[in-house]
């Protein structure tokens, strides 16, 4: 073990497990994305929005109300995901036979609104939920629970997400309807079941991520700012609606990220990211995973 | 046709004469930001009225106040030239990205979020530089020496800020007529139909496409370095980044995205709107003016995606006949 280490850089080894670890949660945030872009084909820009909620939903709870940090997660998953619904209910219904420029316009303006809304109702103040999970040390490396915890989460909801996909009636029409919209409502499916369904799915995942990330980062009404873009980059690299090119975009991004704020600053990391996704848009335009006509 | 050149040298001849007649500081600071915004906004309609939704504008904006700050404060390049050369980065900046989203067919969704990612990674850039840029805490220009103020392109007197912000205003206009007059109007009527037509009936699509993006973003760079040299004070929050650029979006969608003066209307609203909730409601205001665009944006969308000023011209136009000429 020790011959191994002395090998490698011992920071580089660890940025490259950290960025791993973040790469889990990445990947999180973009599989809800695609899932509703792939169902609905509507792009939430105020997805991030909806974590940087369900994160001051998980501060309120434990930090204010006391609830244990197990209690509180399941409440704020359920509470972004209603969130979910809604927007789809109040916003996208309206506008599905719209331009799909106007969808996304709109979630837009719900981005205005739940940004603002936070800065109203909860203040500019960073606030964090004051749990500081233990530093695990292998060798001279260090690794925070909460990132290895949110690895771990993140990737059984993604597991639970295949299952429900795969395996029930309702995962099943999902995955219909995002193969064609038309016909499966001649089929007896209720699409417009199925849309409010997605969209609360959708919001489960940014809840999930919001849970996690409240372990790492403090929040303030601007939070989602700080991962959003990321998260439509990983989207447009791994192509949008495709949900294995979207995973794997995840952990690159992650790389990127991580090795480039290991060189300088985080958020040269971001800026690094950006250089290799365009790029990438000369070699691959439609995704990583896309095949070539 | 002539009554309404007419009307329009009216107008302009008032809004002159305006400053002349009416020295109110505060107004006149009200109506430069104005017009310095319907600038901008215009420049977002220029492409977005055909389809090309950018929400990278925020990230052009940015680049234009930055360099030119920039320039003068370390290379001691007056602003007559750290423009123009703000403007060109600006350019390179938009060709680098959209060559490759308009070369392999990328719009829609993708375009969208393409720009998006843009604007937050200039936002991202302004920050890390924080030794030269200040970072989140913003950037002031130097002071020019008392007599050199047309060098530095720095002035007190709120008139002259008034007349410069009122020609950039009417040259922006202008140029959106003279897009509104050409082949490239048909040219990126057509792409945005159905790109493969296009491309089939003889268009070039990518060229068309970036000439329009080009001049977008050159005259939002300009934006950015006048409101940068008329507030001389920048920050990345207030003119790069997603919220800028959102802002835009929403100011022509309200006003009316496919007319003229639209983007004019809707920068009157919206200033006027965040200046009233801030007299109103004084420091308490934080926030609730995004959260009243942000609702609007959303209703505009729903209920009159042609803006206030498309559907009020909607109204009073005459039903067309069917086989009339213009």
């Amino acid at each position: 073990m020790q011959a191994f280490l002395d090998t490698f850089d011992i920071y580089l080894l660890e940025a490259v497990v950290n960025g791993i670890l973040l790469g889990g949660v990445l990947a999180l945030l973009a599989l809800g994305l695609n899932l509703i872009f792939g169902v609905i084909d509507v792009t939430w820009i105020c997805y991030a929005e909806l974590v940087m909620i369900g994160m001051y939903g998980m501060y309120y709870m434990v930090q204010v109300f006391g609830l244990p940090y197990w209690a509180a997660a399941p409440i704020a998953i359920l509470l972004v995901a209603a969130l979910g619904a809604a927007l789809h209910y109040i916003v996208i219904a309206p506008l599905l036979t719209a331009p799909p420029i106007n969808q996304l316009l709109a979630t837009g303006g719900v981005l205005f609104i739940l940004q603002s809304f936070a800065t109203v109702a909860f203040g500019i103040d960073f606030r964090n939920l004051g749990i500081r999970l233990p530093v695990l040390a292998i060798g001279d490396m260090h690794f925070s629970y909460s990132r290895l915890l949110a690895f771990v989460a993140a990737l059984l909801g993604m597991l639970a997400i295949y299952f429900f996909m795969k395996r029930t009636y309702t995962g099943t029409a999902i995955r219909a309807v995002a193969q064609d919209r038309q016909i499966m409502s001649l089929m007896g499916v209720d699409t417009k079941r199925i849309y409010l369904i997605t969209s609360a799915l959708g919001g489960a995942l940014a809840g999930l991520a919001a849970c996690l990330l409240v372990l790492q980062y403090d929040v303030h009404p601007f939070v989602g700012l700080s991962f959003g873009p990321i998260t439509f980059l990983i989207c447009v690299l791994g192509g949008l609606g495709n949900f294995v090119g979207g995973f794997i975009a995840a952990f690159v991004f992650a790389q990127i990220i991580s090795l480039g704020g290991l060189y300088s600053d985080l958020e040269w990391g971001y800026v690094l990211a950006f250089a290799f996704f365009i790029v990438m848009m000369f070699i691959r335009p439609a995704g990583l995973l896309a095949r070539r006509s | 046709m002539n009554s309404r050149y007419a009307a329009w040298a009216v107008g302009l001849a008032a809004l002159i004469a305006l400053p002349f007649v009416y020295r109110e500081p505060y107004h006149l600071h009200i109506l430069v930001l104005i017009l310095i915004w319907s600038f901008a906004y215009t420049s977002w309609s220029i492409m977005g009225r055909f389809g090309l939704v950018s929400l990278g504008h925020g990230g052009f904006m940015g680049v234009g106040a930055y360099v030119t700050a920039l320039l003068w404060n370390h290379l001691d390049i007056t602003p007559w030239i750290g423009i123009p050369l703000s403007m060109v980065a600006a350019g390179l900046l938009a060709l680098v990205v959209a060559y490759p989203c308009f070369r392999f067919r990328i719009t829609g969704h993708y375009f969208v979020l393409v720009t998006l990612a843009l604007s937050g990674i200039v936002l991202q850039v302004i920050t890390a530089t924080r030794d030269y840029t200040g970072g989140s805490l913003g950037y002031t220009p130097n002071r020019a020496p008392s007599g050199r103020g047309l060098l530095a392109l720095q002035f007190d007197d709120k008139t002259t800020w008034y007349l410069i912000a009122l020609g950039v205003w009417v040259v922006g206009l202008l140029i959106w007529r003279w897009v509104d007059r050409s082949m490239s109007r048909y040219a990126m009527e057509a792409i945005s139909e159905d790109e493969d037509a296009a491309a089939a009936a003889g268009v070039n699509v990518t060229a068309e496409k970036l000439k329009i993006t080009l001049i977008s973003a050159l005259m939002t760079a300009l934006a950015g370095a006048l409101y940068c040299q008329y507030q001389m004070f920048i920050s990345p929050d207030t003119v790069s980044g997603i919220a800028v650029s959102l802002q835009m979006v929403f100011a022509v969608i309200v006003g009316g995205l496919y007319v003229s003066l639209g983007p004019t209307i809707g920068a009157i609203i919206t200033i006027l709107l965040a200046e009233g909730l801030r007299i109103g409601f004084g420091t308490k205001a934080v926030g609730w003016d995004n959260l009243v665009y942000g609702v609007l944006l959303v209703v505009f969308i729903i209920f009159l995606p042609k803006g206030i000023l498309g559907s009020v011209l909607d109204r009073l136009k005459p039903q067309p006949k069917p086989s009339g000429t213009k």
